[in-house]
């Protein structure tokens, strides 16, 4: 019989307090300007109230399972989720013009969100396995394992979710000490192929990069997302106008303001001060992912780490910069504060993931 | 250091997104602050009620009534044709109504809602409160709609509104005043209703409302009310007006009746008329091209626009020029042989009556309107002096009265023709000009003016149509004044002497004893015969052997009580024939319905005149 003193460094010491406290703090903070985005939606609060369950029994479980336990899974794990990509390009469900969903009975399904999990854990577990041996040929090999889902999500399309799928892979590779000279070969021939991809993108992708440069161009058609977000914030000021009082999310100027365009909501109503609180909460998190990369016991642990923190910064930025407007509109929710399960369950078990990395360390080194 | 390079973009990344949201959030805040409240806010005009036209009893002229329309929606119904032909099972859609709803629905491009029918009666309304769930889109809308409650009576003096066009937008926009006309979609465009636009439209108000993204109001912040457009009671007395258009039953013409101590307008009537409530909702182009097309002209307002040679009607005005001047003694009497011709000149200018009146002195010659008379005292007048004694009773120089359109007929000159013809005058155009005949051209209204301005002792009163406004915003009632336009320099002893012989006409041996016959107040009239096609020297006009519309106009001027003048009219009827016969007749049942309240006994129309007494 293990003593209760062993049950809880079991199962209650691997939450560690400082990412599991931020994460309740932008959990509620995510559930009270939802109930100001949806219109005072106690249903759909609820219903987030519900994920955010899930989520963060998902995260739970990650904490206690070593991240050995968890390495032998990451190749079937990225098999079906490849798998689930492969399906959903051959009988996916088409919405809004893209085919990104599977039905699997009551369920429905977006595998190109459990890929952004899958595959930088797949990518660590080969650097793993390959121990120390790693040469040019292993970065090959990850580089396949990189670009099929990669190319699967952006056939749907869906660009965005794309590289944010290889950006979580990229980091993998960058951890794992992929060579500067080649990044920076890549960055080169990433610019001189500009106008190869410009040709390649489809007409609402060129068009949403054309708005960013002058959202004012086109006010009511592609640039009336970024023009009203912009607003939205700039309205807000330093202090913002109040919970429940922000005037474009609640008159509907705002588009998707409970999903992909949370931030100008928030930002419309508590303004510059609360958009650095959330700012900082998020740096809180991502500091301690590195932290935890850094005194990772083994490179699995560390490349996992860094990598997954690093992801987390990305969304956050990503989705920041969409919403004010120096980046594209892409779909990318905003980590926390977006409605819907699917990236909630995912962020979470990230997190989850950081925290077994941590707590498993001594374990591993003993 | 793979960590600590990734930290240095995470530091970078992170400056670079706080400078964009300092720069949008603190020093932009104010400009985006801007656009948000003009997201938010959109100012909607209060559209004011229009002011009401009244009476002077306070009849109600032109109101604003509920109109229920049926409107169809067409950003949410696909199948116009087909919504259409079922509507029409339950209410009347004529083929006119089609045509409106096409033409509305271009003019805003299937933006906003088009109404299909106007006016739906109670049972139609219900009839498709029960079918509603059958027509998505189709829905009824209460407007408040311009009612000219008397129809067809009063028109051209009411005038109609219309839906702002063009032109009245650009005419706005000159003026300033299209922030005031914001929401507005209907003006004044003729009559009344034209002249007195700014009175009756009143102050838009406005409302500040919070509306959603889809421009759908949200709730109201603030309002400023308002302020309807100021009711006019008009001089008209709509019971006058009635009794005077039936009175010329079917025949075509004008009356003028006014007060001749004050110039108010008691009746102004062209007949025939139209009803303005075609107007309001826009009239179609079958209904608008019967109106202006029809040889009758009913748009035409006579009583303003009719030109007309006045005929008999000056010989008043000549026998007072005659005796002002000192040109003829009362007693004076020619001997009549039944023309009049120049000495050494073969050519007649005939009295109506053949073979003469025998010997005629000035009291004769207006009690049987003897042309001989007149065609030598004309001659002696002059026309310049002629000229200059009828301009100062209005000939020739509009009235001034309060509704456009008016014309200012004609009195010719020495001068005149020279400017007009570069050519001479010539003694044979005087000698016809005595009789009203010739150059000159009278607005029925101008006719009024002058014999009320004889009956006012030669006072002349601006004749106008409005006696009072009642201001909306503060509840007051203002009157307004009488204008005194020119006192006439005449003798008294001269003006009664022509007045007596006025009355004559009106007894026994007077060309309108007929229509003077009976009455129990004195009536000073005069009649009047004006050629609508010449008569050839040697024929005789025949009024049997003449088209209608050849036919001469029939004139008669009047006033009465003769001594104690309430009332002065002036009526013309096309192609009606003898001034005696046809005009005098009308002229009395008003007067009797002004003076006695109540209808005269018609007098009967005595097309075929028997006696001497009914001709002109």
């Amino acid at each position: 019989m293990p003593t209760i003193k062993e049950l809880r460094y079991r199962f209650l010491t691997p939450l560690d307090p400082t990412l599991f406290n931020t994460c309740l703090i932008l959990a509620a903070l995510g559930l009270i300007v939802l109930y100001s985005a949806s219109g005072s939606d106690l249903a759909k609060v609820l219903s987030q109230v519900r994920n955010l369950g899930l989520a963060f029994g998902a995260m739970w479980l990650m904490a206690v399972t070593p991240p050995d336990k968890i390495e032998r899974v990451v190749f079937p794990v990225y098999g079906v989720a490849l798998a689930a990509l492969i399906a959903v390009a051959l009988f996916g469900e088409v919405s809004h013009g893209a085919r990104r969903w599977l039905h699997l009975g009551p369920m429905r399904l977006q595998p190109s969100e459990l890929m952004k999990i899958a595959l930088p854990l797949a990518l660590a577990g080969y650097f793993e396995w390959r121990g120390k041996s790693i040469s040019w040929r292993d970065f090959v090999v990850a580089s396949v394992l990189l670009a099929v889902p990669v190319g699967l999500v952006i056939r749907q399309p869906d660009l965005g979710t794309a590289l944010l799928i290889a950006s979580s892979g990229f980091y993998v590779l960058y951890f794992a000490g992929l060579s500067w000279k080649i990044m920076g070969g890549l960055l080169v021939s990433g610019i001189a192929a500009m106008p190869l991809v410009w040709h390649m993108l489809h007409d609402y992708q060129r068009k949403r990069i054309l708005t960013l440069l002058d959202p004012t161009q086109d006010p009511l058609g592609a640039g009336y997302h970024t023009l009203q977000s912009m607003i939205a914030l700039g309205s807000g000021g330093l202090f913002g106008k109040g919970w429940l009082q922000g005037t474009q999310s609640h008159l509907d100027f705002l588009p998707e303001h409970t999903t992909d365009f949370v931030f100008a909501v928030f930002g419309e109503e508590f303004g510059l001060l609360g958009e650095l609180v959330f700012l900082v909460a998020m740096l809180v998190i991502i500091t301690r992912g590195f932290f935890i990369a850094n005194e990772g016991s083994t490179p699995f642990a560390r490349l996992v780490a860094g990598s997954l923190s690093m992801t987390l910064f990305t969304y956050t930025f990503v989705n920041m910069g969409m919403v004010s407007g120096i980046l594209p509109v892409v779909g990318v929710p905003l980590p926390f504060l977006s409605y819907g399960g699917t990236s909630l369950v995912t962020l979470f078990i990230s997190i989850g993931i950081l925290m077994s990395v941590h707590h498993h360390r001594k374990l591993v080194k003993q | 250091m793979r960590l600590k390079a990734l930290w240095a973009l995470i530091a970078f990344l992170c400056v670079l997104l706080l400078i964009r949201l300092l720069w949008l959030q603190v020093i932009s805040h104010g400009y985006y602050h801007t656009l948000a409240e003009a997201n938010r806010i959109s100012i909607v005009p209060i559209v004011p009620n229009r002011g009401l036209i009244l009476d002077r009893k306070a009849t109600v002229l032109a109101e604003n009534n509920y109109s229920y329309d049926l409107e169809i929606n067409p950003a949410r119904n696909r199948s116009l044709d087909q919504t259409i032909s079922q509507l029409s099972e339950l209410v009347t859609i004529t083929s006119s109504d089609r045509k409106l709803f096409r033409k509305a629905l271009d003019e805003t491009h299937g933006l906003v809602p088009v109404p299909i029918r106007n006016r739906l009666s109670e049972s139609e309304i219900a009839r498709f409160a029960v079918n509603r769930y059958r027509f998505p889109g189709v829905d009824i809308q209460a407007h408040l709609i311009r009612n000219y409650p008397l129809g067809t009576s009063a028109s051209h003096l009411i005038g109609y509104i219309g839906r702002i066009n063009e032109t009245d937008q650009e005419h706005l926009d000159e003026a300033g005043l299209a922030d005031e006309y914001r929401g507005t979609n209907y003006i004044g465009k003729l009559g009344i209703e034209g002249h007195y636009e700014q009175e009756l439209h009143g102050i838009t108000g406005s409302e500040q409302v919070e509306t959603d993204a889809s421009g759908r109001g949200v709730r109201s912040l603030s309002r400023i009310a308002p302020t309807a457009g100021n009711d006019l009671f008009l001089t008209i007395d709509a019971g006058l007006q009635q009794a005077a258009e039936k009175a010329f039953g079917d025949h075509r013409g004008a009356l003028v009746a006014l007060d001749p101590a004050t110039g108010d307008v008691l009746a102004l009537v062209s007949e025939p008329g139209f009803d303005p409530n075609l107007f309001v909702e826009g009239i179609d182009q079958d209904t608008w091209g019967a109106l202006n097309n029809s040889p009758d002209k009913p748009l035409n307002n006579r009583a303003l626009r009719g030109l007309y040679p006045p005929g008999s009607t000056v010989k008043p005005f000549m026998a007072l020029a005659a005796l002002t001047l000192g040109v003829r003694s009362p007693t004076y009497k020619i001997s009549d042989p039944g023309y009049f011709s120049f000495p050494g000149s073969s050519h007649r200018y005939r009295d109506w009556k053949a073979g003469g009146h025998g010997m005629v002195d000035m009291h004769l010659s207006i009690v049987q309107s003897c042309d001989t008379y007149y065609y030598g005292l004309a001659n002696d007048l002059g026309i310049d002096a002629m000229h200059d004694f009828f301009s100062g009773f209005g000939f020739g120089q509009k009235t001034g009265i309060d509704i456009d359109g008016e014309m200012a007929g004609l009195y010719p000159s020495t001068e005149w023709k020279q400017k007009r013809y570069k050519q001479d005058w010539y003694g044979g155009e005087t000698v016809i000009s005595g009789i009203g005949q010739g150059y000159i051209l009278a607005t029925p209204l101008q006719l009024a003016q002058a014999v009320a301005t004889l009956a006012n002792n030669g006072v002349m009163m601006k004749p106008h149509l409005i006696h009072a406004i009642r201001d909306r915003a503060t509840g007051t009632l203002r009157e307004i004044p009488n204008e005194v336009e020119r006192t006439l320099a005449l003798k008294q002893s001269d003006i009664d002497f022509v007045r007596e012989a006025m009355e004559d006409v009106m007894k026994p041996g007077g060309t309108a004893a007929q229509a003077g016959a009976g009455a129990p107040y004195l009536i000073a009239g005069k009649t009047g015969t004006a050629q609508v096609v010449g008569v050839r020297q040697g024929e005789k006009y025949s009024e049997s052997r003449t088209a209608e519309r050849n036919r001469d106009h029939a004139l008669f001027i009047a006033f009465a009580p003769a001594d104690k003048p309430r009332i002065a009219v002036a009526v013309l009827v096309e192609n009606g024939g003898h001034g005696g016969s046809i005009a005098a007749p009308i002229a009395r049942q008003v007067f009797d319905y002004f003076l006695l309240g109540q209808r005269a006994k018609p007098v009967p129309d005595n097309s075929d005149p028997g006696g001497e007494s009914a001709h002109d």
